[in-house]
This record gives structure tokens, C-alpha cells and sequence, in this order.
């Protein structure tokens, strides 16, 4: 415990910027958001009508809705996958004590600098219908015409793609930071004892490296669901039909072009419900050290 | 330890494939932005650079008023960034240097609950709420709400939880107030902790996408990213690829320095869950 300062007020004074910003801008909207989403707008977009549940059974009883909330399920499932098991994968072999991997370690995190807009304008090209490289290759190794512009599981697929590609970089920061702190000894025993590489990471590197998998496990499902917009918007606009249109792009198209306020915020309200189980999730199973008081 | 050449052999190619199967879209995109528009749809596609780069560069750069996109953008980065740092700073010091004041867990519980509020949840009336301000299409909207950061918060107060009690004992008995040993002491301290959090913050502010696009309305106050979605939405046909890579590269780079610049200080400053 540290030594304390005796003054009563200087501690909400230090607090005062911080709250007020969180109380003003996310508690505040957030709140609005609930209420909101027991009304719906008039014709005429003066006054607000109170419906009840309305919002909520329509957003269960509507297809779009239900088919964004399993395309969102889809392709969270192979961002976290692929995000998780190619990252700590390389992870491992980088954590080599091997000569130029500083330089490898360098280029494998530099897709945590690109945005989701500047992946998806990437893999857009990629995947070019009239010239993209992938195009490409499966033209002339496998004779397949994709054409992600026609066919919506061309178009998840790219897009989980995209959005796995630019998560890499963060991930194996991460989990680089994770395998500094099993000690070598360990590893370097069981060598000596005679297990295989392969059993030495299935039975020391994956348990003791479980706490940053969870980790971003949690991160990269708040990724999928909240931060791909841009990528979204940039290579599908949620198309062709609705095969790409995850939740928070139809959030978006319900709240700001269809201006359908009650219906939008309601999809915000079951979004809070899925950040609500993983926050809960997290407090619950990760690592207590980082919260010890 | 000593390892078999076959594994490490096997290490590097396989590093080696996937450093190529990655890098190759970033190498591509480069590629493509040297491209003239006969070379940009040839097919099959051209692999190597051609010689127009500053061609597409320039055009990039004027069909969207690049450099004031990049000065907002570095604004808001910046600012943001900065803010968040210094607030968190001082709400990880209040929780962590003034004993057990009433409400501290209350207020506690407020800064943390910024991870379970992502923008889409309180989007709508948040963006009713910069009308009611009057902030739509200003910096303020852009800045504002984001300076609260939960990371920031966690990340100085167990920093701070782990400075020896003789620095702020001595400080007291010199009669240094609690500000003075603040500054002159736990921010000096903080340094690798300010490097990794300005790079995620930074990161972060440079690449978001959605809020700018809703909350901004008039060109001079767009960002980078929204330029790369009105380069692709300025071609009336078919994509121009090569005028828009040359705007994708260039909106990949400040973050891309930051994180060369920062990248040891950050990945010592984040292994968030060690105990120094």
C-alpha cells in the first residue's frame, strides 16, 4: 500500500475530467439508447411513441436481423479461430532464440498499424474481380472463377480474410508478451527430459500461455463485432444482398439511412447484452493480477 | 538452448513462407500504386513496379485534399491521445495515493465501465447529442468524447501501486503537495507507459472510421480514412486501384512509424499482465 497524501477534495478532483467524460458521453447515450429503444418515431419524425417490446420482437421475428446476428456469429467464429491459432503459432516459432527473427518480429506486427479501411481497400484489390492476384491464382491453378462481387460466400470469406490479415499484427504483439513471462528453464527441462517439440507445446506453451489466449479471445470477439465497420463498409457495403451485413453495419443502415431510431437503438441494447457476457466473462476468468488491489 | 538444424530450418521456412503470404498485399498494394491504368487492369496481373508512382501520388493526394485530411487526422490522433494519457494518469493517481476516500469504488467502477460501452451501443444518441452541442463537423466532436480511457487507468494505477512507499514518503517529508510528487516523480517513471499507450491511442484515433464519417459532414473536416473511401467512391466507372492504393499507402504510414518508433517501448510496456 502506498503512503498516503492527506487532502480530502484533490482525489474528485483528479477523478472530475474522466468521469464527467464518461458519464456524459457513453453512460449518458447509453441510457438514451435503452430508452429510446421502447419508442418508435412518428411519421412525421416529430414525437416519439412509446411501443413497448415492439422493437425487440420485431428485431427476432425480422429475417434481416436474424440472418445478420448468424453472418456476424460466422464470421466471429473464423476471425477468432484463424486470429488465435495462426497468431500463436508464429508467436512460438518468433519466441526462438534464433539469429535475424528481431526482423521478423518487425514485419509479422505491422498489420496492427493498418486500419480496417486501409484492409479492406487491400483485399478489395485482392480479391478484383477483373484483375485481383487471388482472382488470379485460382483462374490458373484450380480453373475456379470466384467473383466475390456475385457470390455472397465469396464475399464472408473475404471479408474474414481482410479482417483476420489486419488483427494478426495485434495478436502476436501479445502474444510475443505472453511467452516472455514462461520461464525458459521450463521448456528447456522438459527438452532435456526427452519431450518432443510438438509435446512440449501442446503440454507447457499452450497451459501456461492460456491467460493471454483468453485474453484476446475477448479481443478479437469485441473486434469482430465492433470494429470492422470500416472494413465493411469499404469492401461489401454489407453485399452482394445482405451475404456480408454484420450487425453493426445493419445498426447503421437502421439507424442513419432508414433513420429508424427505436428499431437501431434496440439492435444497440442486445449488442450491449453480448460486450455485458464477455466483460463478465473476463472479470470472471482472466488473470486476477491485472485488477489485484 | 541447443536445437537440431532440421527444427531450425523448418522454423525459418515456415516464418519465411508466412512473412511472404502476408507481406505479399502490402507489397502488392505498393505495386499497384506505380501502376499506370493500362498496366492497373492488365491481365494476368503485373507483379513488379512500373514508374508512375508519382503520378497517382499527386492525383491522390489532389482529388482529396490529402494534406488537410492528414493534418485533421493527426490533430485528433495526437490530441486524443495526449488526453487520454494525462486524464488517466491523474485518475490512476487518485486511486492509488489518497487511501480509501468515500465513493472510490463507485468512481472506479464508472472509468472501467468505458470497456462495456463500444460506440455502436450509444451511437445514435450520441450523435444526437454533438447536434444538441452544436459540435457536429467540429474537432470538439472528433476529440472529446474519447478521452476517457480505462486502459490508460488501469495501466498508471498498477504502475503506481508498484513505486516504492519511501518515494512518497520522502516527498511528504520535504513538504512536496501530492501534484508536485506527481509530476516530478511518477510521471518521469512512467515513461515506458506513456511510449505504449500513445502508440495504441494514437493507433487507434488515426484508424477509427465510423464515428468520423457520421459526426463530420463538410470536406475540411473529413480524415484520412474517409479520403480512401471518396477516392473509391470518386470513379464513376470502374475502380481507378492505382490512385487508390496511392491514397491506401499513405494512410497506412504515420501509424506504421509510430509503431517502428515505438515498438520496444511497447511491447515492454504492455506485457500489462507482469509484475515489475
Amino acid at each position: 500500500m502506498n503512503s498516503r497524501f492527506p487532502n480530502k477534495l484533490l482525489p474528485y478532483l483528479l477523478l472530475l475530467p474522466s468521469v464527467v467524460v464518461v458519464i456524459v458521453f457513453l453512460i449518458v447515450p447509453t441510457i438514451q439508447s435503452l430508452y429510446l429503444s421502447f419508442f418508435r418515431v412518428s411519421p412525421f419524425g416529430d414525437r416519439l411513441i412509446f411501443v413497448g417490446w415492439y422493437n425487440f420482437t420485431k428485431l427476432f421475428k425480422s429475417s434481416d436481423y436474424v440472418d445478420s446476428l448468424m453472418i456476424t456469429l460466422i464470421f466471429a467464429v473464423f476471425v477468432v479461430i484463424i486470429g488465435l491459432t495462426v497468431g500463436m503459432l508464429l508467436s512460438v516459432l518468433l519466441n526462438q532464440r534464433l539469429k535475424g527473427l528481431q526482423f521478423y518480429r518487425t514485419l509479422f506486427i505491422w498489420t496492427y498499424a493498418i486500419s480496417p479501411a486501409v484492409a479492406g481497400t487491400i483485399w478489395a484489390l485482392m480479391f478484383s474481380p477483373s484483375s485481383g492476384p487471388v482472382t488470379y491464382l485460382l483462374k490458373t491453378f484450380f480453373g475456379a472463377e470466384v467473383n466475390w462481387m456475385m457470390d455472397g460466400r465469396v464475399a464472408l470469406l473475404a471479408v474474414i480474410i481482410a479482417a483476420s490479415w489486419k488483427m494478426l499484427g495485434y495478436n502476436i504483439i501479445f502474444f510475443l508478451s505472453g511467452l516472455q513471462t514462461i520461464p525458459q528453464e521450463l521448456t528447456e527441462a522438459a527438452a532435456i527430459d526427452g519431450a518432443s517439440s510438438v509435446r512440449r507445446f501442446f503440454r507447457i506453451t499452450v497451459p501456461l500461455l492460456s491467460p493471454t489466449t483468453f485474453f484476446l479471445l475477448i479481443m478479437n470477439t469485441l473486434y469482430a463485432f465492433f470494429q470492422v465497420f470500416g472494413l465493411i463498409d469499404i469492401m461489401t457495403k454489407g453485399g452482394p444482398g445482405d451475404a456480408t451485413q454484420v450487425l453493426v453495419y445493419k445498426l447503421y443502415r437502421d439507424g442513419f439511412i432508414n433513420l429508424d431510431t427505436g428499431f437501431a437503438s434496440a439492435q444497440s441494447i442486445v449488442l450491449f447484452v453480448f460486450v455485458a457476457i464477455l466483460t463478465v466473462l473476463q472479470f470472471r476468468f482472466a488473470e486476477r493480477k491485472v485488477f489485484y488491489g | 538452448m541447443k536445437q537440431r538444424k532440421s527444427s531450425v530450418f523448418l522454423s525459418y521456412l515456415i516464418l519465411t513462407l508466412a512473412i511472404v503470404a502476408i507481406m505479399f498485399p502490402i507489397y502488392y498494394a505498393f505495386t499497384m500504386s506505380t501502376f499506370n491504368e493500362k498496366e492497373a487492369y492488365s491481365f494476368p496481373p503485373k507483379f513488379l513496379p512500373s514508374v508512375h508512382a508519382f503520378d497517382n501520388y499527386v492525383k491522390a493526394w489532389e482529388t482529396v485534399n490529402m494534406g488537410r485530411l492528414i493534418f485533421n487526422s493527426s490533430f485528433i490522433a495526437v490530441t486524443v491521445a495526449l488526453a487520454k494519457i494525462f486524464l488517466s494518469m491523474l485518475a490512476a493517481f487518485a486511486f492509488t495515493y489518497f487511501g480509501n476516500f468515500k465513493g472510490k469504488f463507485f468512481f472506479f467502477t464508472v472509468i472501467l465501465i468505458t470497456h462495456m460501452l463500444p460506440l455502436p451501443i450509444r451511437i445514435v444518441p450520441t450523435y444526437e447529442l454533438m447536434r444538441t452541442f452544436g459540435w457536429v463537423d467540429t474537432y470538439r466532436a472528433l476529440t472529446i468524447p474519447f478521452f476517457a480511457s480505462a486502459t490508460g487507468t488501469l495501466l498508471f494505477r498498477q504502475l503506481f501501486m508498484t513505486v516504492p512507499s519511501s518515494l512518497s514518503d520522502a516527498a511528504r517529508i520535504d513538504g512536496a503537495g501530492p501534484m508536485r510528487f506527481l509530476f516530478s516523480v511518477l510521471i518521469p517513471l512512467s515513461k515506458t507507459n506513456v511510449g505504449a499507450l500513445f502508440l495504441i491511442e494514437f493507433t487507434y484515433m488515426w484508424n477509427e472510421y465510423l464515428w468520423p464519417m457520421i459526426v463530420t459532414n463538410s470536406n475540411n473536416m473529413r480524415v484520412v480514412q474517409i479520403g480512401i473511401k471518396m477516392l473509391l467512391a470518386s470513379e464513376a466507372q470502374a475502380a481507378e486501384w492505382n490512385i487508390i492504393m496511392a491514397g491506401a499507402i499513405i494512410a497506412m504510414i504515420p501509424p506504421l512509424i509510430m509503431l517502428l518508433l515505438f515498438q520496444k517501448t511497447f511491447m515492454e510496456g504492455f506485457s500489462l499482465k507482469e509484475e515489475k
